[in-house]
């Protein structure tokens, strides 16, 4: 089998704030019942993370659960254990109204961290990202500039945003100019 | 610029986030309906002046389809509510019948 390759391979735009490809990511779409106890365990098995609330993400290292709507989690495994983790959902929920698919290959992931992380993303989704509303662990499916993406907060100065592989060069240079632009201030420092 | 919360996100959604889908609580005329329902239903659409319904979709976010009730006038938004429904809910009627008495629109006052 051919070497998998991420969308930009790890491209890396340093600065103040740094924009840098995540490179391969194990992830899941699944949809289903998320209030069925088998689908909640076995999301669990494979993360080691609680089912996430409404609008959360529950993330550690490469593996999380994220919540996408009232009937689908995106789930984060690494790389080479995305096509098991898909074998491990259908085991599990044989017999049950679900849908799994490993989408790993179809996104891409772009971390944004830095200080000023907060402001480079709210320059380009329209969405409140004020500390007193986006926290860590906060997850929103919106868009970026032209495109449709997911970003969530992994602490206070680091996103990480998804998007869609064949956008992920038009993602990276939007967040890397955003980023380049510099702080604007409308955040508090600490935020 | 309109901000709707979603129903099913729970956040305040930019309008450039969302998709309009026109008029909300339309009553579909299917087979065995006589033309003039069926006519009514493909074409006649309420275009009022003040309170009004419609669909919107969360299309970057969600995907979900739901429900919006505001003023076409002042651009008040009354409240959004789940799609899953024939009629508004009372929480949404009595917030209506708070800002604008006596209003009315198509079968709902």
């Amino acid at each position: 089998m051919s070497e998998a390759i991420s969308a930009l391979n790890g491209k890396t735009a340093a600065g103040e704030v740094t924009v840098r490809e995540a490179g391969l990511r194990g992830m899941i779409i699944l949809r289903g019942d998320l209030s069925n106890k088998k689908l909640r365990a076995v999301c669990t098995e494979l993360t080691g993370m609680k089912p996430p609330q409404q609008g959360q993400a529950n993330c550690a290292g490469d593996k999380g659960l994220c919540w996408m709507s009232p009937d689908e989690l995106l789930v984060l495994v690494p790389y080479a254990e995305a096509a098991q983790a898909v074998v491990a959902i259908d085991a599990a929920l044989a017999g049950t109204h679900y849908l799994a698919e490993n989408v790993s290959d179809a996104r891409a992931v772009i971390f944004v961290e830095g200080t000023f992380c907060r402001e480079v993303i709210a320059k380009l989704a329209p969405v409140d990202l004020h500390p007193d509303t986006f926290q860590p662990g906060d997850f929103r499916r919106t868009r970026l500039g032209q495109v449709a993406a997911a970003f969530w907060m992994r602490d206070a100065d680091t996103f990480e945003v998804i998007c869609f592989r064949s956008v992920a060069e038009y993602a990276f240079a939007l967040l890397a100019a955003s980023a380049k632009a510099g702080r604007v201030g409308a955040f508090p420092e600490s935020g | 610029m309109l901000t709707l919360r979603c129903p099913y996100c729970g956040v305040d959604v930019d309008e450039t986030d969302l998709h309009g889908e026109g008029q909300a609580h339309l009553k579909r005329e299917g087979p065995g309906s006589s033309d003039a329902d069926f006519e009514d239903y493909l074409f006649m659409r309420e275009n009022p002046k003040g309170v009004h319904f419609e669909r919107w979709r969360h299309a970057f976010g969600c995907g979900k389809y739901f429900h919006a009730a505001r003023c076409t006038n002042t651009l008040q938004v009354f409240g959004t509510y789940s799609a899953q429904t024939l009629e508004p809910p009372q929480e949404i009627k009595d917030t209506i019948s708070g800002a604008r008495p006596g209003w009315s629109w198509g079968n709902f006052k």
